[in-house]
C-alpha cells in the first residue's frame, strides 16, 4: 500500500506516467519561468532604453553604491548555494540539516530584501524618486519587482520551514515541492545577476 | 489526474476536517462554483463570453447610434469615447479570447484522450479572475467612468484625457486618473487569468496525451489551442509590464510615457503592439482550429495538407512577433524600419494563404454537407480571406499612411475578428453543442441565423471600407452632414441592426432546443476522439483512456476504404449511444469515476475566493490615502494568499489515500 501512496502523494499526476516523463509540476515551473523571461525582459529593455533619461536630475553615478550592493549581490548568491544543501539534506532525509539551510536560504534572502530597503529609502533622501526620471522609475520598477520576486520566495522558503518543524515535509512525498522552490529560487537569483551586471557594471554615461 | 484505485485499508479512515467544509455537492449552483471539471470551466467561460457578447454588442448598437446620421445627439462626445472604448475592450478580452479559451478548455482534454487538465483547480482560478476582472473594469461605470483612451490606450491621451479642458473641466486629471486606472489594473488582472491557463494548456499537451496520440496525430484545434497558449505564455507579461508602467505614470507620476517629463509615448505602443499582435492570432487561431475540424467532417474527407496546417500555424505563432510595428506606420520610426516591418507583414501572408489553400482543397472535391456548422466555417474561410486582403494593403506603408485610423481599419479588423474569429466560433459552438449538452442545436433556426449573421455583418461593415476611403475617421463621435458619408453610415447602422437580430434567432435556437431528443455519442459522423465517449461525456471523460493509432483516429474506427479509396463502413458499424465509438471504442457505462475506481480532482471554494483577492487589491490603488490603499491591499492580499494557503493544506473532499 505505501509505495502507491507515496506515489500518489508524490505529484498531481499520481504516479502516472507523463509523456515527458516529468511531473506536470515541473513542466510548469519550467514554463512559468519562461514566461517570466520576458517578464523581466521588458523591464531591462526599458531600463537599457532610458539609461540617459535623467531630467537633469541624479543619474547612476550619483546614486549607486556599489561596494554595498555587490556585497548583497554576492550574500543573494550564497542564498542558491543553500537551496542546494537543503534540497541535498533532504535528500539525504537529514532533516535537521534541511531545516538549517531552508532557514539559512530564507535569511539570507531577508538581508538581501533588508539591503534593498535600505537603499531605496537612501536613495528617496537624496531626491532620487519614482518622479524624477524616466531612468528613476525604470530602476526602482526593475529592482522593485525582483525584490516582490524574492520576497516571494522568502515566504515558500518560511512556509517549508514552517511545516518541516512539524513533521509536514518529508523526504517521501515532498522532494519535488521542495525542487520546484528551488527552480524558482535558483531562477530569482540568475535574474539578478543578470539585473546587477546591467544596473551597476554597465557604465554609465 | 489519476487511475489509481481506491485504497480499501484507508478508505475507512475517519474524514479529516478542512478550515471550510469541503464541498462534495455534484449539482446546484454550490457544485458550479466549487467545480474544477475543465467541461464545467469551459461552459462557464463560454456563457460569460455570451452575455459579454451582448453588452458589448449593444455597446456597438449605441455607438452605430449615434453614427448612423451626421450631428447625432445619441451620445455626449465623453460618452462615446467611453462607450467605444469598452466595447473594443470588451470583444477583445471578455469575448473573442474567453470564447476562444470556453472552447480550449472544453475539448483540448477530450481531444488528446485525458482526463482533464494538467492543473484542474488553476483552470477554476483562470475563470473565476477573468470574470472578476470584467466586473471589475464595468465597476468602473460607477466611479468617474469608464476608460475612455480607446483599447490601445495611447499616451498622452490616456493620462490626460481626449479633452482635457473642455466638459471634463476642473476635475479632469483626476477623472482621467480613475478611468486609465481601471483599464490598467483590470487588463491586469485579466493577464493573470491568461498566463496561468497559458501554463496549464502547454503542460496538458506536452504530458497528458493518451498512449499513441502523439504530437503529429492530435487534432488541428488542439494544435492551434497549443501555439496560442505560447503566444500568451510570451505575450501576457509585457503587457503586463506595459501596464504596471502605466500605473506608475497615471497614479504615480513615475514619467514612463509622459513627453513632458522625458518619458516616450512611442515605447507604450511598442510594448502594447508586442502584446498586441500576437494577440490577434490569439484570437484568430483557435477559430483557425474550429474550421480545420469542421471542414474534414462535413466535406467527408481527411484535413487536406494536415502537417502544412500545423506547421503554418506554428510559423504565424512565430512571425507573429516580428511584425508589431505594423501598427504603428504613422508613429514616425522611419523608412527603414517601416519598409522591414512591412515586408515582414506581408511574409505573413503566406502561411496564412497556405492554411486557406489548405481548406479549399479539403472542400474541394468532398461531399459537403452544408450544416450549420459548415455554413459558419466557411463563412470564416471567405470573410476572414477579404480581411486578410485588406490586411495586405496595410503592409503597403504609403497606403497604410492614408487609411490609417480611418473606417476603412475598423472595416479591416472587423472582417478579420468578427468575420473571422466570431464566425469560426459560432461554427463550433453549433458543431460541439451536441457533444457539450447532448442535443442537436435546430439545423434550420441555425441557418436563418447564419444567413442573416453573414448579411448583417458585410452590410456593416463592408461599406466600412468606402467610409474609411472617403476619409472619415475612427474614433470621432460625431461628424458633419455633407461630408458625403451619410448613406453608408444609414447602411452601417442598419446593418448593425440586422447582426443584433441575428444574436436573438441564435438565442431563441438555444431556447426552443432545449427538448431536443439526445444527439447521440457521434451525430456528425466525426473524426476525432471527443466523439468516441458519450453526450455529454462523464466527469471522468472516458471509462477507459482510449489507445490512438491514428490521426482521425475515430474515422478509421468506423472506416476502411475500398480499391478507389471511396470510405466503406467497418462491419461493426460506428459510434452511437449503445456503443459510443463504435466497436474498439471507449464503452461508457454509466457509471461514476468513483464506481470505476478512477480519482478525479476535488471541488473546492479556493479558486474562486483566491480570484476575489485580485480586484480588492487593485481598488487600493485608486486611494490617495495611503492608510486606504494599504487596507485595501492588506485585506485583499490576506484573501489571495490565505487561499493560496488554504489550498495547499486542503485535505481531500473524500479520504481515499
Ligand atoms: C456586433 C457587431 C459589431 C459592431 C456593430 C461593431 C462596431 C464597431 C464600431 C463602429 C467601431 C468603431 C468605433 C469608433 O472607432 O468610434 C468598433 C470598434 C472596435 N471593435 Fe467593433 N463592432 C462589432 C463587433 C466587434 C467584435 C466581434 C470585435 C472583436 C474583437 C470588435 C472589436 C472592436 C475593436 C477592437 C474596436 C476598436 C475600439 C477602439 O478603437 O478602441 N468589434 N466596433
Ligand atoms: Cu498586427
Amino acid at each position: 500500500m505505501s509505495t502507491v501512496d507515496a506515489a500518489d502523494h508524490a505529484a498531481a499526476d499520481h504516479g502516472h506516467t507523463t509523456n515527458l516523463g516529468m511531473s506536470n509540476e515541473k513542466l510548469g515551473m519550467w514554463t512559468f519561468i519562461g514566461s517570466e523571461c520576458l517578464f523581466f525582459g521588458a523591464m531591462i529593455a526599458t531600463y537599457l532604453l532610458y539609461l540617459n533619461r535623467t531630467n537633469d536630475g541624479l543619474t547612476a553615478f550619483d546614486v549607486f553604491d556599489i561596494p554595498f550592493t555587490s556585497a548583497s549581490t554576492f550574500i543573494l548568491l550564497m542564498s542558491s548555494l543553500g537551496m542546494v544543501l537543503a534540497l541535498d539534506a533532504l535528500q539525504r532525509r537529514d532533516m535537521r540539516a534541511f531545516q538549517t539551510w531552508t532557514l539559512a536560504t530564507a535569511l539570507m534572502g531577508m538581508v538581501f530584501l533588508a539591503g534593498q530597503m535600505y537603499e531605496f529609502a537612501f536613495f528617496v533622501e537624496e531626491g532620487f524618486k519614482l518622479e524624477t526620471s524616466p531612468f528613476s522609475v525604470s530602476f526602482f520598477m526593475l529592482t522593485g519587482f525582483h525584490g516582490v520576486h524574492v520576497t516571494v520566495g522568502v515566504v515558500m522558503l518560511v512556509a517549508l520551514w514552517a511545516l518541516s518543524l512539524r513533521g509536514g515535509i518529508t523526504a517521501d512525498k515532498h522532494l519535488e515541492t521542495v525542487e520546484l522552490v528551488g527552480l524558482y529560487w535558483h531562477f530569482v537569483d540568475i535574474v539578478w545577476i543578470v539585473i546587477f551586471t546591467v544596473i551597476y557594471l554597465i557604465p554609465v554615461g | 489526474m489519476t487511475a489509481i484505485a481506491e485504497n480499501p485499508e484507508t478508505a475507512t479512515r475517519p474524514r479529516r476536517r478542512g478550515i471550510f467544509p469541503r464541498p462534495t455537492k455534484t449539482t446546484g449552483v454550490v457544485s458550479w462554483l466549487t467545480t474544477v471539471d475543465h467541461k464545467r470551466i469551459g461552459i462557464m467561460y463560454g456563457v460569460g463570453a455570451l452575455i459579454f457578447f451582448v453588452v458589448g454588442g449593444l455597446e456597438a448598437l449605441l455607438i452605430r447610434a449615434q453614427l448612423a446620421t451626421p450631428n447625432g445627439e445619441v451620445l455626449s462626445a465623453d460618452a462615446y469615447n467611453q462607450i467605444f472604448t469598452m466595447h473594443g475592450l470588451t470583444m477583445v478580452f471578455f469575448v473573442v479570447m474567453p470564447l476562444g479559451a470556453a472552447f480550449i478548455n472544453y475539448l483540448l482534454p477530450l481531444q488528446i484522450g485525458a482526463r482533464d487538465v494538467a492543473f484542474p483547480r488553476i483552470n477554476a482560478v483562470s475563470l473565476w479572475i477573468w470574470i472578476v476582472a470584467g466586473l471589475f473594469v464595468y465597476s468602473s461605470f460607477l466611479f468617474e467612468g469608464a476608460p475612455n483612451s480607446s483599447w490601445v490606450s495611447y499616451f498622452p491621451q490616456a493620462l490626460v484625457g481626449p479633452d482635457p479642458a473642455g466638459n471634463l473641466a476642473a476635475d479632469a486629471v483626476a477623472i482621467q486618473q480613475s478611468r486609465t486606472l481601471f483599464y490598467s489594473m483590470g487588463l491586469q488582472i485579466a493577464g493573470v487569468a491568461s498566463l496561468a491557463s497559458a501554463v496549464n494548456f502547454i503542460v496538458t499537451v506536452l504530458n497528458m496525451r493518451a498512449p499513441g496520440m502523439t504530437m503529429m496525430r492530435m487534432p488541428v484545434f488542439t494544435w492551434m489551442s497549443f501555439v496560442v497558449a505560447f503566444l500568451l505564455l510570451f505575450a501576457m507579461p509585457i503587457i503586463g509590464i506595459a501596464l504596471w508602467q502605466m500605473m506608475f505614470q497615471v497614479r504615480f507620476a513615475g514619467p514612463f510615457f509622459d513627453p513632458l517629463n522625458g518619458g516616450d509615448p512611442v515605447l507604450w505602443e511598442h510594448m502594447f503592439w508586442l502584446f498586441g499582435h500576437p494577440e490577434v492570432y490569439i484570437m484568430i487561431l483557435p477559430a483557425f482550429g474550429i474550421v480545420s475540424e469542421i471542414l474534414p467532417v462535413f466535406s467527408r474527407k481527411p484535413l487536406f495538407g494536415y502537417s502544412a496546417i500545423v506547421f503554418s500555424g506554428i510559423a504565424i505563432g512565430f512571425l507573429g512577433w516580428g511584425v508589431w510595428a505594423h501598427h504603428m506606420f504613422t508613429a514616425g520610426l522611419g523608412p527603414v524600419a517601416d519598409s522591414a516591418f512591412g515586408i515582414a507583414t506581408m511574409l505573413i501572408a503566406v502561411p496564412t494563404g497556405i492554411k486557406i489553400f489548405n481548406w479549399l482543397g479539403t472542400m474541394w472535391g468532398g461531399q459537403i454537407r452544408f450544416t450549420t456548422p459548415m455554413l459558419f466555417a466557411i463563412g470564416l474561410v471567405s470573410m476572414f480571406t477579404i480581411g486578410g486582403l485588406s490586411g495586405v494593403t496595410h503592409s503597403l506603408v504609403p497606403h497604410d499612411t492614408q487609411q490609417h485610423d480611418t473606417y476603412y481599419v475598423v472595416a479591416h479588423f472587423h472582417y478579420v475578428l468578427f468575420g473571422g474569429a466570431l464566425f469560426g466560433l459560432f461554427g463550433g459552438i453549433y458543431f460541439w453543442y451536441p457533444k457539450v449538452f447532448g442535443k442537436l442545436l435546430n439545423e434550420r433556426i441555425g441557418k436563418i441565423h447564419f444567413w442573416s449573421m453573414l448579411v448583417g455583418f458585410n452590410l456593416t461593415f463592408g461599406p466600412m471600407h468606402f467610409l474609411g476611403l472617403n476619409g472619415m475617421p475612427r474614433r470621432y463621435y460625431t461628424y458633419a452632414d455633407g461630408m458625403g458619408w451619410n448613406v453608408w453610415n444609414a447602411v452601417v447602422g442598419l446593418g448593425a441592426l440586422v447582426i443584433g437580430v441575428s444574436f436573438l434567432i441564435f438565442v431563441a435556437n438555444i431556447f426552443l432546443s432545449r427538448n431536443n431528443p439526445p444527439a447521440g455519442a457521434d451525430p456528425w459522423d466525426a473524426r476525432s476522439v471527443e466523439w468516441l465517449t458519450s453526450s455529454p461525456p462523464p466527469v471522468h471523460n472516458f471509462d477507459q483512456i482510449p489507445q490512438i493509432s491514428d490521426n482521425d483516429e475515430l474515422w478509421y474506427r468506423k472506416y476502411a476504404s475500398d480499391d478507389s479509396g471511396t470510405p466503406v463502413r467497418v462491419a461493426a458499424g460506428g459510434a452511437d449511444d449503445e456503443n459510443p465509438g463504435g466497436p474498439y471504442g471507449d464503452k461508457v457505462s454509466g457509471k461514476t469515476a468513483k464506481e470505476l475506481g478512477i480519482h478525479m480532482p476535488d471541488p473546492s471554494w479556493f479558486p474562486l475566493l483566491l480570484s476575489l483577492g485580485l480586484p480588492i487589491a487593485a481598488y487600493g490603488v485608486f486611494f490617495e490615502d495611503r492608510l486606504t490603499m494599504t487596507a485595501f491591499f492588506a485585506v485583499g492580499g490576506i484573501l489571495t494568499f490565505g487561499s493560496m494557503l488554504g489550498w495547499a493544506l486542503e485535505p481531500s473532499a473524500e479520504e481515499h489515500h
